[in-house]
């Protein structure tokens, strides 16, 4: 896909919803081969324009997601990809055994996106946050994640999806940071090293990345030089990059989701079977459901904002 | 195929499930086979076209109760279409053909089932496929009345009315029991055929043993823009004297008398 510098722009403005929308939109416009599909969440995921335009192509299964799924993999039976759509903790969990069946076990070529995942949702409260949904997916087998990180990296993710013949998790999260202001290369399974320093290196996934930017420029300060890598990809996971990094004095994973069973278990879980390892901090979720609030609030309950994520940093490499 | 030539294929079909069932020498699922085999000869004698075609053309037949795969392994063995000698592989260590297809298309299974629900919902993609990129084949599913529990199932059932999906046929085997005993007291719904109309669907109720019954069901035309469903009332263990409504037979394992006897009913057809 050709990308024009003001899409840019307009596609980090606009937040990662409709980033996603439009950048379907743009796909479909150049390959018009694939379904789209959602459970009543249609107008939240940015594809009004989608469907109202290429009905034909679009599939509403109303507030249902595990028919969501079953549909999606009868359509993709013959090998067109399907990109089906929800909120998060509803299409990986609610629908989780019918990704498991008809992603996972049949290896269907379906893109099971998970909207407004990790505190996106703010206000709407637990119920709606995507704090679990990389943990259930790493243990499908064969699934592939992917944890786009600003508006431009979801439109790239979701040409590459469409273009790679397997099953897809896209999480969705939350915020309108740009971190990529040119076109670049994306690969699957190839992370992005965004920062070269050499004592620390920040490890993130998804939006949250924007923060362990903010949060490496706030430890340079205090003389701590870091390394910042966007790991959009949290399965396969990149072992070079991760190899890369086994001389840092510590290597700080950073996630918009439990701490559990994501990225910094994924990390945590490659190191162990290594000879040898780096010191590890995980900062995440910690195994509780956060009380709804602005997003702001909730990067801050949570640890997450730069200066959370800095002091904790220092705490460790400090006393270390 | 003619209605004696069906009902000489559902007999094959009874002896061929008696005969994997004994040869595996492990618990089988025999009662949801049975109740079916009638609906499954009548599907692959008379109704399904272009077997073995491509994917664009072929009409698609999907287990959903996936726990009947031995009814559906021993039809597509007296068809042909499943090799003589993978039959004889049916549950050994590694074999596709274990308790609940395998999707292997070559060999006539076009999806992996088991997990209840999704098989139907699935299903309706297919058919809604076909609507939407202008194909013509059929789609045919067959679910249980214990499989009914599931509320997947009737997601599916909304959606399939409301995509006008006149391609589409669901047969819903309705042998009365289920893993914990007979639905009337473990989950019961009345009325299957009023609740299939009242989702949109021309539905009527047959006698899913009688194969001209079956036949006229499954041959007539599909309403413009409505889905069809046949109820078929049925016996569970159907055809062998001792299995029939004894819901121990679910699950269970042949002995050489099970097996003697079953064999020796089949044979004389005295059930008949």
């Amino acid at each position: 896909m050709e990308i024009k510098k003001s899409e840019i722009k307009r596609w980090a403005a606009m937040g990662p919803r409709a980033a996603f929308g439009m950048g379907i939109l743009k796909l479909y416009e150049e390959e018009p081969d694939f379904f789209v599909m959602s459970a009543d969440l249609g107008s939240s995921s940015g594809l009004a324009r989608f469907y109202s335009k290429y009905p034909e192509s679009f599939v509403n299964v109303g507030i249902a997601e595990q028919n969501l799924i079953g549909v999606a993999a009868g359509l993709a039976k013959d090998g067109t990809p399907v990109f089906a759509t929800s909120f998060a903790p509803f299409i990986s969990m609610r629908a989780g055994e019918q990704i498991r069946m008809n992603m996972g076990y049949m290896h269907l070529n379906i893109k099971a996106v998970g909207l407004g995942s990790g505190l996106a949702m703010n206000t709407l409260g637990a119920s709606h946050f995507g704090l679990e949904d990389i943990a259930v997916m790493r243990t499908i087998p064969g699934m592939t994640i992917l944890c786009p990180s600003d508006g431009l990296q979801i439109v790239k993710c979701i040409e590459a999806s469409k273009h790679y013949n397997g099953p897809v998790y896209i999480r969705l999260s939350g915020g309108s940071d740009i971190i990529y202001d040119d076109n670049f290369n994306y690969e699957i399974g190839k992370s992005i090293i965004l920062k070269r320093g050499n004592k620390v290196a920040l490890v993130g996934a998804g939006s949250v990345v924007s923060q362990a930017l903010k949060a490496a420029d706030m430890l340079e300060k205090q003389g701590i030089s870091c390394t910042v890598v966007d790991m959009h990809t949290l399965k396969p996971l990149d072992e070079d990059t991760l190899n890369s990094l086994i001389e840092y004095e510590l290597i700080v994973t950073i996630e918009e989701h439990t701490i559990i069973g994501g990225l910094g278990s994924a990390v945590a879980e490659y190191y162990a079977c290594g000879g040898k390892r780096p010191r590890q901090v995980m900062i995440g979720i910690n195994d509780f459901y956060p009380h709804p609030g602005s997003y702001e609030y909730l990067l801050n309950e949570c640890g997450l904002t730069p200066e959370k994520i800095t002091e904790r940093v220092m705490e460790v490499y400090v006393g270390k | 195929m003619t209605s004696k030539e069906i009902e000489k294929l559902a007999l094959a079909v009874r002896k061929r499930i008696i005969k994997m069932a004994y040869e595996c020498n492990n618990n089988v699922h025999l009662g949801g086979a049975l109740s079916m085999v009638d609906i499954l000869a009548v599907l692959y004698g008379d109704i399904l076209c272009n077997i073995g075609g491509s994917y664009e053309e072929r009409d698609k037949f999907i287990l959903s109760k996936g726990h009947g795969a031995l009814a559906l392994f021993a039809t597509l063995g007296e068809m042909g279409i499943i090799p003589e000698e993978r039959l004889h592989t049916y549950l050994s260590d590694g074999s596709n053909l274990c308790a609940h297809p395998v999707m292997e298309p070559e060999i006539g299974i076009e999806a992996s089932n088991g997990s209840l629900g999704q098989g139907i919902s699935m299903a309706v993609g297919i058919a809604l496929s076909a609507k939407r990129k202008k194909r013509d084949y059929q789609v045919y599913t067959i679910i249980g009345n214990g499989e009914s529990d599931e509320g997947l199932v009737w997601e599916a059932l909304a959606s399939a009315s409301h995509f006008q999906l006149d391609n589409f046929t669901l047969i819903l085997d309705d042998n009365k029991f289920q893993n914990d005993g007979a639905s009337e007291t473990v989950m019961y719904y009345p009325n299957y055929k009023e609740r299939l109309h009242a989702f949109g669907f021309d539905a009527a109720e047959i006698d899913g043993h009688n194969i001209s019954e079956i036949c006229k069901a499954l041959r007539s035309r599909h309403t413009e823009k409505k889905p069809k469903a046949v109820v078929a009332n049925t016996i569970k263990g159907y055809g062998i004297s001792f299995m029939e409504n004894d819901n121990s037979w679910h699950h269970n394992r042949l002995t050489q008398k099970n097996y003697e006897q079953a064999m020796r009913e089949l044979e004389e057809s005295i059930w008949r």
